[in-house]
């Protein structure tokens, strides 16, 4: 990690360090994709689907709570779930890249929602067996919810990559310029090294994900990008881009307006 | 022509029994007419409404606020669905119902006309807006067409639960810090007469309500249920230490009732034509959400066509 714009990152962790390192992983992914979805209320391509963009929104803000409400108890010093929310900056968040790239069209978002919700089905398939209680209540709780955004994005996936000319160009461009952002997912952290077997290790995802992925963009009838391009990096150790920063602003306006308040 | 009077009096006999009527009953024409007015119009509102507060979203100060409020707005969008269903059972289809809606010939409900710059406004349009639009649609459980009234039952339950949801927001900022309070009255001031326009004009003004009273479509009348809001409202503004924005409001023992002010009538009107500080707003989203979701809609056409042939191509194989 030395030698380039990622330097000075740590790469040593504790146990207890490396554990709400987990957790800011799993509750800033939520965050950041429940934030981004929700943009989409009052702008769904039609009513039925406004509905159910929102629900997936609803279910990773409500996840996100219950990861940062067990983080919190994890910080100590009065951290609660909406001082994690709201008073980070950029570079203390963890999320993947990809979740704060912008919604773009539907096509842009429905991909995004495909490579994250693919990846979370395993991911917390796996954390059902978490060697940390809470943890693996969560996942069991969250993984139902995850199965059904997994098959939503993945039929408008196949809807539009088989719909009509226009939607399948669209659609295959999304897939394309969002290709990169998707091999951080699965990149090896010092995390999972000192936590252990008893958590689920990210990159053992990857061969599932490329699977699943490359079996709905076939009957979608879309090419799937090369899995050995250039990747981006950096999220996982709180290097972002640009977007997160505008997230941030509009998310955390209020409480940071008015710090003595609670709502 | 004698036949349809004594239709006319059978349908009349028959609403006056207190009998629903279903969407295959004979109705008079007007009826049906006034009804998709009216439910149409309501599943509008719904919809528009989505916006003002879609708009705090993103910016909800706490989780627990933005889970709610998301889920607030969902059932709005829930609530479009039904009444849009409710309004298709009586022959008019949800595209026709849309393109009325973005081409201004179809009215949504001037409130959400208004902008909603502050976060306390989430409160303050739950606690007032809801609740004026509860005390109309309670009544409309009752209403004499069946799919309109059961779509009312259940869309009453929810509103109920906005209400709380808004009041408690409210409740929080008047007991929060001074500028959270300051931030609650201002709302308040905003919003209370527009509130109050939201029962419609007065009843010597209102042109069809008569004819709805008679069919049992409405119940009560405009201004019995602006009274009745301005009455169960006001102790609930003293609660939280908050004032009512109009000098003239004050307790009348004989009628038993708030006496208050005189609405501004020329700005319901103006807000109606067209002047409201949003209208132009809320059709240019709504327009541009529907044709940058033209290519999508398209697809899913397309797709379901595509499988329902290969549906067809594999049963003829068998």
């Amino acid at each position: 990690m030395t030698g380039g714009w990622l330097a000075g990152k740590k790469s040593q962790f504790t146990q207890e360090e490396a554990l709400k390192e987990y957790f800011t992983f799993l509750a800033d992914d939520a965050l950041i994709l429940g934030q981004q979805l929700s943009r989409w209320c009052s702008k769904g391509p039609v009513l039925e689907q406004d509905i159910a963009i929102i629900n997936t929104s609803l279910d990773h803000i409500g996840r996100a709570r219950l990861l940062y409400q067990e983080l919190a108890k994890l910080e100590g010093n009065g951290a609660t779930e909406d001082t994690l929310a709201y008073l980070r900056d950029h570079q203390e968040f963890r999320n993947a890249l990809l979740l704060e790239q912008p919604n773009g069209h539907w096509g842009d978002s429905v991909v995004r929602s495909f490579f994250i919700d693919t990846f979370n089905f395993f991911l917390y398939d796996g954390l059902r067996q978490c060697e940390h209680l809470v943890l693996a209540g969560i996942a069991e709780k969250s993984v139902k919810e995850i199965a059904y955004q997994a098959q939503w994005s993945a039929e408008w996936v196949i809807r539009l990559g088989d719909g009509t000319e226009e939607s399948h160009q669209k659609v295959q461009n999304s897939i394309d310029d969002l290709w990169m952002w998707t091999g951080e997912l699965f990149e090896k952290h010092p995390v999972f090294e000192t936590l252990g077997s008893g958590f689920v290790d990210f990159s053992t995802l990857k061969t599932q994900w490329l699977e699943k992925v490359a079996l709905v963009l076939e009957t979608a009838t879309l090419q799937m990008p090369d899995s050995e391009l250039w990747m981006q990096t950096g999220g996982r150790l709180g290097v972002h881009t640009a977007h997160l920063g505008f997230i941030l602003a509009e998310m955390q306006s209020l409480p940071r307006t008015h710090p003595n308040a609670s709502w | 022509m004698g036949t349809n009077v004594s239709l006319e009096e059978n349908f009349q006999t028959y609403v006056d029994g207190e009998n629903k009527i279903e969407p295959k009953d004979w109705m008079p024409e007007k009826y049906r007419k006034t009804l998709i007015r009216q439910i149409s119009q309501h599943a509008h509102s719904e919809i528009i409404g989505m916006q003002p507060e879609a708009n705090w979203i993103t910016r909800a100060p706490s989780l627990r606020a933005k889970l709610i409020l998301l889920a607030k707005v969902q059932d709005e969008a829930g609530h479009g669905l039904y009444l849009y269903s409710a309004a298709e059972t009586l022959g008019e289809s949800r595209e026709k119902m849309i393109s009325d809606l973005q081409s201004g010939k179809a009215k949504y409900s001037s409130i959400f006309n208004y902008p909603t710059p502050s976060w306390a406004d989430m409160g303050t349009i739950g606690w007032l807006v809801d609740g004026a639009a509860i005390q109309n649609q309670v009544m409309l459980t009752r209403t004499s067409y069946g799919p309109y009234a059961r779509a009312m039952v259940k869309i009453c339950k929810e509103e109920s639960f906005h209400q709380r949801q808004g009041y408690e927001v409210v409740m929080k900022l008047a007991q929060g810090t001074p500028e959270q309070k300051a931030m609650a009255q201002e709302s308040l001031n905003r919003w209370w007469w527009p509130s109050l326009m939201m029962f419609g004009p007065s009843d010597d003004e209102s042109p069809n309500s008569a004819q709805s009273m008679k069919w049992k479509i409405k119940r009560k009348s405009n201004d019995t249920l602006r009274q009745e809001f301005v009455d169960k409202t006001v102790p609930q503004v003293e609660y939280l230490g908050l004032t009512v924005p109009d000098a003239d409001l004050k307790w009348n023992e004989a009628r038993g009732h708030y006496d208050f002010g005189v609405i501004n009538w020329d700005e319901f009107y103006d807000v109606i034509q067209g002047n409201g500080p949003c209208n132009k707003e809320r059709i240019a989203h709504h327009v541009e959400a529907h044709e940058e979701g033209a290519w999508v809609r398209e697809a899913a056409n397309a797709f379901a066509q595509k499988q329902a042939q290969r549906k067809k191509n594999t049963g003829a194989a068998a």
